[in-house]
């Protein structure tokens, strides 16, 4: 919402309050102003003067130097290319040393030769445009000097064409034998006919004495382009654009701005969607004179009336009093349309609104100053003059004013007549009942919707308006009626039209205020404030709430406001957040801290980036395609995945059941960004679909992997890093042929206490070429759950060893296809409880060993709690290691 | 007699302060008093010497072996000191050569934020809550005051996984997209006090782009006791932000709205680049909004089942990749979710 400084002090006078301190106080007391700006700042030493007199540019052909009075003692010498300016005439001087919109300098310059001491403006130059200033519109006459012969054309007009010659039908050529301003725009020229001479006067403000231009002797009429049936590439220089004349009660030396009315400055506020009352200049007078204690000073509409009755040509009806709870109406006739008087461009301009024609201007300055969206629609298009507020019928289609056929549906409300509708309610009128410059008979909407209903109808149309962006945040029922007298008061005072008498207020749904109890100690004790119940009561009052005893009316324009927890916010805001006091919590003190759980997922996280993993965050949401991606069987059950129903793309559609893909895609992002290696780890979520509820089944993973310098065995001694640090022992590794994402022979299952709680190894080639990386990468996916579960949490000492150990090697033979994992079972079932520790340290295959055979060395450890072992015990032992080993194995001592 | 020792004492000296290397010592030892060193020799003469002089030769005898015997020791000691000298000196490292380092890995950003703001408000008793990320539309927006028809619940606005068909209550269910049902899930689990936070993902429909991301991280707080008043959220509030930003740092509490806390506001932190004097990371404003808050609507502790007559509480919600991004001087929020080890390695 921006705001209009000057508009406000209307209502509320602030205007010895600066910019910055109106802004802070403003978004203290609940109003966010996200910028100031002035906009007459970009303005400097910019003046209006007056033409003295005007030469031809020695050295050019196109150029004027001009004596202009600028309000000092002597007249400034100005150059200047444009055709519009004549002696006499008021004009914005850019003098030197002076800054234009857009940090644009002018200084003192040389323009061929001649000193030019600033420059004469045009509107862009302004930063304005022919709606803020219509009576600057320029139509150009075409001068004959400037006829230039179309590329392949013959000549339309001779080279020497002289005065009294003929071009067609009645239009001669005419030598202007002087020019002499009469009134705005408007030009005395005497013409020289070749036989004659002729007085006429135009509008045309871009002829001089001494230009041959084009007369249309039956119509007394110096031509332009359209008159002459020309195109613009004869006559280049006939463009409707030139010096800004100006047209304004003013005199040389006058600061440009204020004269233009750009004097003023503009708040812009973050209004939150609760306070629709405060998206107008009155809302925002009511905040400001609560903020400022200044009073409020609201304004009443009068309109006089022209006679004759609304009823006897016009009828409402509201068919669904759910979605229209109030219609609000009254008719102008006789209606002119034209553009706005100054003061209300410029305050619409200020707002951030175009001003278009008196009607349409009307109803934008209302909706501003009111916060109540108004239509206005040629009453002549309804049908039967009976407007009926009902839902589309089904198959209905209207053509809105942006041009747009649209297809209604039952759940949109429209503004019809008997036949068809004329608007859809509430977000955008029809063409057909468009103001147009034909327009006699305007009908003044001013309505109350349903919010949610607006807000569906224009998304479901996708054209949300300005009106739908008001109506969706439910707005004021009582507001209808002052908004439409305003308007019909501001018609009156722009004399654009004749209001007829008697106002349609047709009411489906009577409003009640909202009562609530003021309870000062509960509002304090909320607070924790000892604030007392009459500065609450003028707090209340100060923002139009209304008092009866203790009860609280609260004003139709804050239906946010239900609950006595609003109320204290009402307050807080106006005795200040700042001035609440600062405490800290008294009560039962809690325990606080990460559960064992939270403590341990920390820590899972150190021992990974202590193995050099860094830490990564991925979308939860991947693509159907990526199962594929990761050769998942077709068959497999995770593919039954969380689908969202709308998803920004195929790409993020659904929820992942495996974490495989994210870090798969990210090992992928930094290999093609040429990073040599990557060590990453996630603990993340899967979301599994629940068939017993209706949310999902979240489970958290540890997700891990890389790529570069990096091998099967470096990779699972980090997973069994990961295990140990958890003081998990009894973790089992088993060969894993059948992960199609994985290569068969070097993938793992990871068991504890026999139950699978993840996956690891190197990634398939095929699954690799999917992801366009060659080079081996490897993944774990655990199950956080389990390992969590398993991790040792009490810890208890046991003695050192007493009696020495006795170190024993062994080597066996046997099948190469043997795990190891099985030979050291072997070896610690084979014992007699006096190994301690098995280590392999060899693997060996090639001669002497038979082909299909290998060689597996261990080192193990014995010893006896309570002596010192003998040989012979160790012997023993070591004996029947071996008989188990050739008995399950066939593998045999080396 | 004496004369022979004399020399020999002389000569023995000479040697033994002339051997350079442990060897030599070692022969000039055997050479003098070995057994069938020069000394030694002299000795076995001492039969031969008048019974008067013997005790007297005996003696300088003695003399002369002690004083070599010491002399081999000193020259063994500074002959072993120079030889660890030469071989420490041969042993000698260029250190500033490169170590040989284990990589560390890195803890990502957003989490090194998250732990951060976890760890003050742990130290203030509150305790970490966790829950679903898909969540029921009655849990994410019902419950929190926020009824059917507030634009938040567009599917322009949140990822829907079931529409629930036409009945509001239906269980409809969506990806939360904000940490807030927490606070119901909370309610509903735990009898006050209360006082947890509940860092998470959330969901919401925008394109990822510099700022935005449809998925990001949050941090909501939920205090419900006795007596708990605005002022106790100013209290903590200020606290956590002096944690954050500096015991110096400047607050100000502003009014803002929240559907599901009443009275509401927004907190933001003085910018400390300008001193709050208005610049470009501030935007002009001066000061920084870091987190919105507000006490626990009396409607949405009702729908917990607590009692608004004894009880009250406060909330915060906080977004952490805008405090990350701050933090770091990261401009564009995708960095954050493309996980480069260029920019993991940095934290």
């Amino acid at each position: 919402m921006k705001l209009s400084r000057k508009w406000l002090n209307e209502f509320v006078d602030c205007s010895s309050v600066s910019d910055k301190t109106f802004a802070e106080a403003m978004t203290i007391s609940g109003s966010k102003v996200e910028v100031f700006t002035d906009l007459g700042a970009e303005f400097h030493n910019v003046v209006v003067g007056r033409v003295l007199s005007e030469e031809r540019h020695p050295n050019s052909d196109h150029m004027w130097v001009l004596q202009v009075d600028v309000g000092e003692a002597e007249p400034v010498q100005i150059c200047t290319g444009a055709w519009n300016v004549h002696v006499g005439d008021l004009v914005p001087v850019a003098k030197h040393k002076s800054t234009l919109p857009g940090g644009v300098k002018i200084t003192r310059g040389k323009l061929r030769g001649v000193v030019s001491n600033g420059m004469l403006c045009g509107l862009s130059e302004l930063g304005l445009e022919v709606r803020d200033f219509p009576y600057a519109v320029i139509r150009p006459a075409a001068i004959l000097g400037d006829y230039h012969v179309l590329p392949g054309e013959k000549p339309s007009i001779p080279a020497d064409i002289a005065p009294g010659h003929k071009i067609f039908g009645k239009v001669v050529a005419a030598l202007v034998l002087s020019c002499e301003v009469t009134g705005y725009s408007t030009y005395a020229l005497q013409l020289d006919l070749g036989d004659r001479l002729v007085d006429t006067t135009t509008h045309c403000p871009n002829i001089h004495t001494g230009d041959l231009v084009c007369y249309h002797t039956a119509d007394d009429a110096v031509l332009g382009l359209d008159g002459l049936h020309a195109q613009q590439a004869e006559f280049p220089n006939c463009i409707p654009d030139g010096i800004f004349i100006l047209n304004e009660d003013c005199r040389p030396g006058d600061d440009l701005p204020a004269v233009l009315g750009l004097d003023d400055h503009v708040v812009e506020f973050e209004i939150t969607p609760n306070r629709p009352d405060c998206l107008s200049v009155i809302g925002l007078a009511r905040e400001a004179s609560a903020t400022f204690h200044q009073p409020l000073r609201l304004h009443t509409p009068e309109v006089k009336g022209a006679g004759g009755s609304i009823l006897d040509y016009a009828d409402v009806d509201i068919e669904d009093g759910d979605l229209c709870p109030r219609y609000t109406g009254r008719l102008v006739r006789n209606v002119k349309i034209g553009p706005s008087p100054k003061w209300m461009r410029e305050r619409l301009r200020a707002s951030g609104v175009r001003p278009i024609n008196n009607i349409v201007d009307i109803t934008n300055y209302v909706m501003l100053e009111y916060g109540q969206p108004m239509h206005s629609f040629d009453f002549s298009c309804v049908d039967g003059h009976r407007i009926v507020v009902r839902r589309a019928r089904p198959g209905e289609e209207i053509q809105t004013l942006d041009g747009t056929a649209r297809a209604l549906t039952e759940s949109m409300l429209v503004i019809a007549d008997e036949h068809k509708p004329v608007g859809v309610a509430g977000v955008m009128g029809g063409m057909n009942s468009e103001i147009t410059e034909a327009t006699r008979d305007v009908f003044f909407e001013s309505a109350n919707f349903n919010g949610v209903s607006i807000r569906k109808t224009a998304l479901a149309l996708g054209m949300r308006t300005e009106a739908s962006g008001r109506y969706e945040k439910g707005l004021d029922p009582m507001n209808t009626l002052p908004a439409v007298q305003r308007a019909c008061e501001l018609v009156e005072l722009l004399g654009c039209g004749e209001v007829a008498d008697g106002v349609i207020d047709v009411v489906a749904r009577e409003f009640t205020p909202t009562s609530l109890q003021l309870e000062p100690e509960k509002i304090n004790r909320l607070l924790g404030t000892d604030i007392a119940e009459e500065t609450m009561r003028e707090i209340l009052l100060s923002l139009g709430f209304t008092l009866d005893g203790d009860t609280v009316y609260v004003p139709s324009w804050r239906s946010d406001v239900e609950h006595y927890s609003d109320l204290a916010e009402e307050v807080a805001r106006f005795y200040g957040y700042d001035n609440l006091p600062i405490t800290l919590m008294r009560g039962e003190t809690t325990r606080g801290g990460l559960s064992d759980k939270q403590k341990a997922e920390k820590e899972l996280g150190q021992v990974c980036r202590g193995l050099g993993y860094s830490e990564i965050l991925t979308y939860s949401f991947i693509s159907p395609n990526d199962y594929n991606k990761i050769r998942m069987a077709e068959d497999d059950p995770r593919r039954q995945s969380v689908t969202i129903l709308n998803p920004l793309g195929e790409d993020t559609s659904i929820m992942r059941t495996t974490s495989l893909p994210s870090l798969l895609e990210t090992l992928a992002r930094n290999h093609s960004h040429r990073n040599p290696t990557a060590r990453l780890y996630e603990l993340c979520r899967i979301y599994l679909p629940d068939e017993d509820g209706p949310l999902a089944d979240e489970r958290q993973v540890l997700s891990m992997g890389g790529y570069g310098d990096l091998d099967f065995f470096t990779f699972k001694g980090a997973v069994e890093t990961i295990l140990d640090a958890l003081g998990i022992r009894n973790a089992r590794y088993e060969a894993c042929r059948d992960n199609p994402s994985y290569h068969p022979g070097r993938c793992a299952r990871v068991l504890i206490d026999g139950k699978e709680i993840g996956v690891f190894g190197q990634i398939h080639p095929l699954v690799g070429k999917n992801y366009d990386v060659e080079q081996p990468m490897f993944a774990a996916e655990l199950a956080l759950e389990p390992l969590l579960a398993a991790r040792r949490t009490e810890i208890i000492y046991r003695p050192l060893p007493k009696f020495p150990a006795v170190e024993r090697d062994i080597a066996v033979v046997c099948d190469a296809d043997v795990p190891v994992a099985q030979l050291e079972d072997c070896i610690s079932r084979g014992g007699k409880g006096l190994v301690q520790e098995v280590r392999l340290f060899d693997i060996y295959t090639g001669k002497p060993i038979p082909e299909g055979k290998k060689s597996v060395a261990f080192s193990l450890r014995l010893r006896a709690e309570d002596h010192t072992l003998t040989d012979a015990e160790a012997d023993a032992d070591i004996r029947s290691i071996l008989d188990l080993l050739e008995r399950e194995w066939k593998a045999v001592l080396r | 007699m004496r004369e022979q020792l004399a020399n020999i004492r002389q000569e023995a000296l000479k040697a033994i302060r002339s051997a350079n290397a442990a060897a030599a010592l070692d022969q000039v030892r055997v050479q003098y008093l070995g057994k069938k060193g020069e000394l030694t020799a002299v000795l076995k003469q001492m039969g031969k010497l008048p019974a008067e002089e013997r005790p007297v030769i005996g003696q300088m005898a003695n003399e002369v072996r002690e004083a070599l015997t010491n002399a081999i020791a000193e020259q063994s000691k500074a002959l072993a000191e120079t030889a660890l000298n030469l071989k420490l000196a041969a042993e000698t490292v260029d250190v500033t050569i490169p170590g040989q380092r284990t990589a560390l890995g890195h803890k990502h950003p957003l989490s090194i934020v998250i732990d951060e703001i976890t760890d003050i408000f742990t130290g203030m008793g509150f305790q970490v809550a966790e829950g679903p990320e898909i969540e029921l539309a009655e849990y994410n927006f019902t419950k929190l005051n926020t009824e059917e028809g507030h634009p938040g619940r567009e599917w322009t606005d949140t990822f829907y996984i079931s529409a629930g068909g036409d009945d509001p209550k239906n269980d409809a269910v969506l990806l939360r997209s904000q940490t807030s049902p927490m606070q119901v899930r909370v309610m509903e689990q735990q009898k006050p006090p209360i006082r947890i936070i509940a860092p998470g993902r959330v969901f919401r429909k925008d394109e990822a782009d510099a700022t935005h991301s449809p998925m990001f991280h949050q941090i909501e707080g939920l205090v419900v006791d006795k007596g708990i008043t605005m002022a106790d959220l100013k209290g903590t509030l200020n606290e956590v932000i002096r944690a954050l930003y500096g015991p110096d740092s400047k607050t100000r509490f502003r009014p803002h709205h929240f559907p599901f806390t009443e009275p509401s506001c927004e907190v933001d932190v003085q910018c400390v680049e300008c001193g709050g004097k208005g610049c470009s990371v501030c935007k002009g404003e001066g000061w920084i909004e870091i987190l919105g808050a507000g006490m626990v609507h009396p409607k949405v502790l009702e729908g917990c089942g607590i009692d608004t007559e004894v009880y009250s509480g406060w909330a915060f919600g906080m977004g952490v990749e805008r405090l990350a991004m701050r933090r770091f001087g990261i401009k564009d929020l995708r960095l954050i979710f493309e996980n480069d080890v260029r920019f993991l390695e940095q934290f």
